[in-house]
């Protein structure tokens, strides 16, 4: 059997990933895109729980189902917070969306 | 699974390269596009390793929901927003770079320490493998019950929020001016466009 800490392992790498790409990305959907690799390293590290620690009642796997789910709704309403402020600003440049910075 | 101890961990040791090699290429990549469809290999790759963690059903909602739905809600985004503009680029925008560089890898060695520090209580049970179906199911409808309702009425508060922050506002009584060009277009309420450029200027 696979040990526990590869899982672990992956799903840390990939987090990390997801919040390089959040951090230094200037597109605009670009930082959607790595908002969904952080949900999916941590849905990644839940369904291995879930596996090696609890692998009976797949309590787990029903939790992996509810953070999709929400995950698609934080997408869509996400597109739409995009195309809303693109139509406003006419780019997408995270740079200038600087509105609310003192 | 049922599959020999070798059989999975190459198959884990491929799926692992895939995720890392595609989230680097959506991360790294210049080009919008690309990314947005090696967005649709790390989720891919990650359902195959939902299959290996015993979780068919989760990797089948997986491709139906990632790979279906927000992979090409992405892409509908980039057509509709597409915009090749050159960046400006931020004054000492290299520091930016090495910092995140530095502080995702202390993160990364932070969370690998614990992974190897902490004796995870590895659970001997029997896996519920194709069950797992049926289990999610009874979980759904006990003792979930109520986040399950929950997530409906989320869901249809995304959908109305997204659609009435993405609609534009059209004038119902006015024809276009130019009637056999603009047969398909409704006349757009014009909107004050907030400068971009305007207040970045004195800092």
């Amino acid at each position: 059997m696979i040990p526990l800490e590869y899982y672990l392992l992956l799903a840390a790498a990939l987090f990390c990933i997801g919040i390089y790409g959040l951090v230094t990305s200037r597109n605009v959907i670009r930082v959607l895109m790595s908002i969904e690799l952080l949900l999916n390293a941590v849905n990644l590290n839940i369904m291995a729980f879930s596996n090696y620690l609890d692998p009976a009642t797949a309590t787990g796997q029903a939790f992996a189902v509810f953070v999709i789910s929400i995950a698609a709704a934080e997408s869509a309403v996400g597109l739409a917070i995009i195309l809303a402020i693109y139509r406003n600003r006419d780019t997408v440049d995270m740079e200038a969306f600087n509105l609310l910075k003192w | 699974m049922t599959l020999a101890e070798g059989v999975q961990l190459v198959s884990f040791g491929l799926l692992a390269i895939m995720v890392i090699g595609t989230a680097l290429g959506v991360v790294l990549l210049p080009n919008i596009v690309y990314s947005a469809f090696l967005l649709g290999g790390v989720f891919i790759s990650i359902a195959g390793l939902y299959v290996l963690l015993n979780a068919g059903f989760v990797a089948a909602a997986q491709i139906l929901i990632y790979v279906g739905a927000v992979n090409i809600l992405i892409l509908f985004g980039i057509m509709l927003v597409n915009k090749n503009q050159p960046f400006s680029p931020v004054r000492r925008g290299w520091i930016r770079l090495l910092a995140t560089g530095g502080v995702c890898l202390g993160l990364f060695a932070l969370l690998a320490t614990v992974v190897f520090g902490t004796s995870w209580q590895i659970s001997s049970a029997v896996p519920a493998g194709d069950q797992a179906t049926v289990l999610i199911g009874i979980h759904l409808f006990t003792d979930f019950l109520l986040p399950f309702e929950l997530a409906s009425i989320l869901l249809l508060m995304a959908m109305i929020g997204a659609i009435v922050l993405a609609r534009r506002e059209f004038i119902p009584d006015e024809t276009p001016a130019d009637a056999v060009s603009d047969a398909l277009t409704l006349p757009e309420r014009p909107r004050e466009l907030v400068s971009a450029t305007g207040e970045t200027t004195e800092d």
